[in-house]
This record gives C-alpha cells, sequence and structure tokens, in this order.
C-alpha cells in the first residue's frame, strides 16, 4: 500500500483512527450475525451465499483495521478478539440478534446499500489509503447489494406470512437503522477536507435508492423514523454475548498462530 | 554478499509464478488470474513480488503469499518478500485468454467483461460453459468460493459454477 500522500493533523488523525475502527466494527459484528447462520440457513445455497457476504465484510474490516494500523500500529487480531462490548463501537443496529430469515436478509440489505453508496463515495476521498481500500471493497460489496435486494422483493411479494414477515422486520429495524448516519467526533473536519464523504449527500443517495424500492416496489410500509440516535458508546444487551462467544478462542488461546 | 543467481532473471520468476496454481482454481496460475503485478530484483539478489488479491476476504491470501515466496526461493533467492496493493484494484478483465478457455474446459463459465462500478441491482448474463446457450439460471448469486457464483443451464440441463464479473 502506498504511504499516505497528505500529512494528517493530530486531530485529523484521531478521528480518521476512530472512523475506521467504527467502520470495521460494524462489520465484524454483522459479520458474526451472519455466521451465526452457517449450517442454519433455510436452503444450503443461502448457507453459502451468507457465509460468502459475511467473509467479505471481514475482509473489509480487515483492510479498514489495517489502515488504521498504519496510523496507530495496532493489531487488528487484538482489535478484534481483545476488546470488551465497552469499547466497540459497533451502532445497535448490526449487534440486533440475527432474527428470522426476512430480519436477516433486510438488515443486510439496508446495510449492503448504505456500505455500496458510502464506499462509492469514499472512492474519491483525498487519503489516498482510503481511496484504494474503497475502490476495492466497492466491487464486492454490488453483490451483497443485488442478492439482499432480491431476496426482500421475494419475501415481500411472497406469501402473507412472507410479506408479513418481512414488515416486522422493517418495523423492528427501522428505528435502529439511523444509526449509521450517525458521525464519529471529528468526522466533520474530516468530510471539510475530502478525507471521508459527506454523510448527509450519500444518506439522500441511500434513500433514494431504498425508498422506492421498498415501499413501490416490494409493497412494504415505511415505520415513522426519524428518532434521536445515540452515540456509538451507547450499546445493545446483546453486544456483550456475542462478543464472549466471538472472543473465546482467542481469548483462550492469545499465543496460538491463526493457522 | 550473496553472489546473484544467474538464472535469477526477471523473465525466469515470471515464467516459475506461471507454475504457482491458483489453491481454489488449479487449471490457472496466479499469473493467468492477473494476481502478479510486477516482479523486482535487487542488487543483492532479493526479489520483491507485488500482488493484488482478488477478494479482500479470500481465505486463500495466505497460501498464494506463501506459494509465490516458496516458488521464487527454490529459484535461488536469497531473499523475497511479496508485497500486497490494491490499486488497481483486481479485475476479471485481466484474467488472459487461454486461461478463461481452461476455465471454460473445466466447467467454470468465464466471466463477462467487468462494469465499471455502477450500482445495480441485476446481475450480468451468463453463458453456460458447456453447451454455450444463455438459457442459464443462476441457482446462487455466491459459490464455495468468494470468486464465483452457482447456475444451471436449461438447455443442457447440467449446473455449473461461474465467475464474478469484477
Amino acid at each position: 500500500m502506498t504511504a499516505p500522500a497528505l500529512i494528517l493533523s493530530d486531530v485529523q488523525q484521531a478521528a480518521l483512527i476512530r472512523k475506521l475502527t467504527a467502520l470495521a466494527d460494524d462489520e465484524i459484528i454483522l459479520a458474526q450475525r451472519g455466521g451465526e447462520w452457517t449450517g442454519h440457513a433455510p436452503i444450503l445455497e443461502e448457507d453459502i451465499a451468507l457465509a460468502n457476504i459475511a467473509q467479505d465484510e471481514l475482509g473489509h474490516a480487515g483492510m479498514y483495521l489495517e489502515l488504521r494500523r498504519a496510523l496507530d500500529g495496532t493489531d487488528a487480531d487484538a482489535l478484534a478478539f481483545t476488546r470488551s462490548a465497552d469499547e466497540f463501537t459497533s451502532s445497535r443496529f448490526v449487534e440486533l440478534p440475527k432474527g428470522d430469515w426476512a430480519f436477516t436478509m433486510l438488515r443486510q440489505y439496508l446495510y449492503d446499500a448504505y456500505e455500496a453508496l458510502w464506499l462509492d463515495a469514499a472512492r474519491k476521498s483525498t487519503y489516498e489509503p482510503l481511496a484504494e481500500v474503497a475502490n476495492k471493497a466497492f466491487r464486492e460489496e454490488r453483490f451483497h447489494l443485488q442478492h439482499t435486494a432480491l431476496w426482500v422483493e421475494r419475501l415481500a411479494l411472497g406469501t402473507p406470512e412472507s410479506m408479513k414477515r418481512t414488515q416486522d422486520a422493517l418495523n423492528a429495524l427501522w428505528p435502529y437503522v439511523g444509526q449509521l448516519w450517525q458521525p464519529v467526533e471529528g468526522e466533520d473536519g474530516l468530510i471539510e477536507a475530502g478525507l471521508l464523504p459527506d454523510l448527509n449527500a450519500v444518506k439522500t443517495r441511500w434513500e433514494g435508492l431504498i425508498v422506492p424500492h421498498l415501499t413501490i416496489q416490494c409493497g412494504l410500509i415505511l415505520p415513522p423514523g426519524g428518532a434521536a440516535q445515540p452515540g456509538r458508546d451507547t450499546h445493545t444487551e446483546y453486544l456483550a454475548p456475542l462478543l464472549d462467544e466471538m472472543q473465546s478462542v482467542y481469548r483462550a488461546h492469545p499465543d496460538t498462530p491463526y493457522w | 554478499m550473496t553472489a546473484i543467481q544467474p538464472q535469477l532473471t526477471p523473465q525466469a520468476i515470471w515464467a516459475v509464478l506461471d507454475t504457482v496454481p491458483d489453491p481454489e482454481i488449479p487449471v490457472v496460475s496466479v499469473t493467468d488470474m492477473g494476481m502478479v503485478r510486477d516482479v523486482q530484483i535487487g542488487e543483492d539478489g532479493a526479489v520483491t513480488v507485488t500482488f493484488t488479491p482478488t477478494f479482500s476476504g479470500c481465505p486463500a491470501l495466505h497460501v498464494i503469499r506463501e506459494s509465490i515466496g516458496q516458488a521464487v526461493r527454490d529459484l535461488g533467492a536469497s531473499a523475497v518478500e511479496v508485497k500486497s496493493t490494491l490499486t488497481p484494484p483486481w479485475t476479471t478483465d485481466w484474467i488472459k485468454e487461454d486461461a478463461r478457455e481452461r476455465l471454460r474446459q473445466y466447467g467454470i463459465a468465464p466471466p463477462a467483461p467487468a462494469e465499471d462500478g455502477l450500482i445495480q441491482l441485476q446481475a450480468d448474463a451468463t453463458r453456460c460453459p458447456r453447451c454455450a446457450s444463455f438459457d442459464v439460471r443462476m441457482t446462487g448469486s455466491f459459490g464455495p468460493t468468494l470468486c464465483k457464483r452457482l447456475y444451471v443451464c436449461d438447455a443442457c440441463k447440467e449446473p455449473f459454477e461461474g465467475f464474478k464479473s469484477v
């Protein structure tokens, strides 16, 4: 990877580390939730698909944490496997339990659209290492979005039961999804400097893509949103047990090579 | 200081890398796939190979890195560094023509030309590697590896894997 082309101030560096970590934390937690379906998905192909998606998201987390390592020398494995719930900066949206298949697909869809559009914008980052990562991850994310968009359609337009479950999932997820758009401390400065995408512009594109799809094409009813969102230091009760399970092997054998 | 081995030329290194298979698709090599981007030999004979990952979460990456290092060491290099780069990002357009044919004979539909980054909700058209029909259905948009999808051909009734266009 090429060296950063611009010199970051201490304030910018601290904010960028916070943002990279928040991006990685969302990917890690959502990948873990996706991984919970391995061996349990409704059909074999979907078992494989969700495992693929989770693997890609972990690959993205790895790239974000590699960018962080270049800034402060921290190790990706140590960050993922030794931090406690208090130290994680995941959004509550990705922490929620995996739920049923409709919940899983709808959450992944809302997230994939957010991630694909954020990455698309991040390709223009003035921070070259981030632009490189965004270019790479964006190509992968398109496949997730195509896949989950199709599932949301299939479920919403399927049987009365699948329609009901998809609407229930939307009702349950919508109050939480706004947290993805909450900036980290100092993010505004990085946006002004062109290092990070303008979150509001990305959000406008996201709404333009998913709202007509969910309502006009899929016939779902958008619940009221717009509730105030807590910061990324506020977690659900579900994060700590997830980390207990995810980190148990690493914590029991911290010196074992991973392969 | 180690003397530079006479056989240690960039051409020889490229040639040996042509024999390093992709661990997940053994009919193609790491150079067939366009993963090797650059080979440099330092004055002391140390070799630097720059490679680019196909997918960021590909579990075979460290196997590929080790295989590249081993192949170059076997040529007599005193030291080998395998560096990763993300720029430009890997694209299936870099898969060599003859390798596409080997993929097809192996039963994997080669990728269509990559689109440049448009976000769309529909996938590309794919041709059956067995009977060349376009009368195919995707049965899984993700396959046994990150780079492939699953299809069934309604003309010859065979299931097959297809490369994603990236």
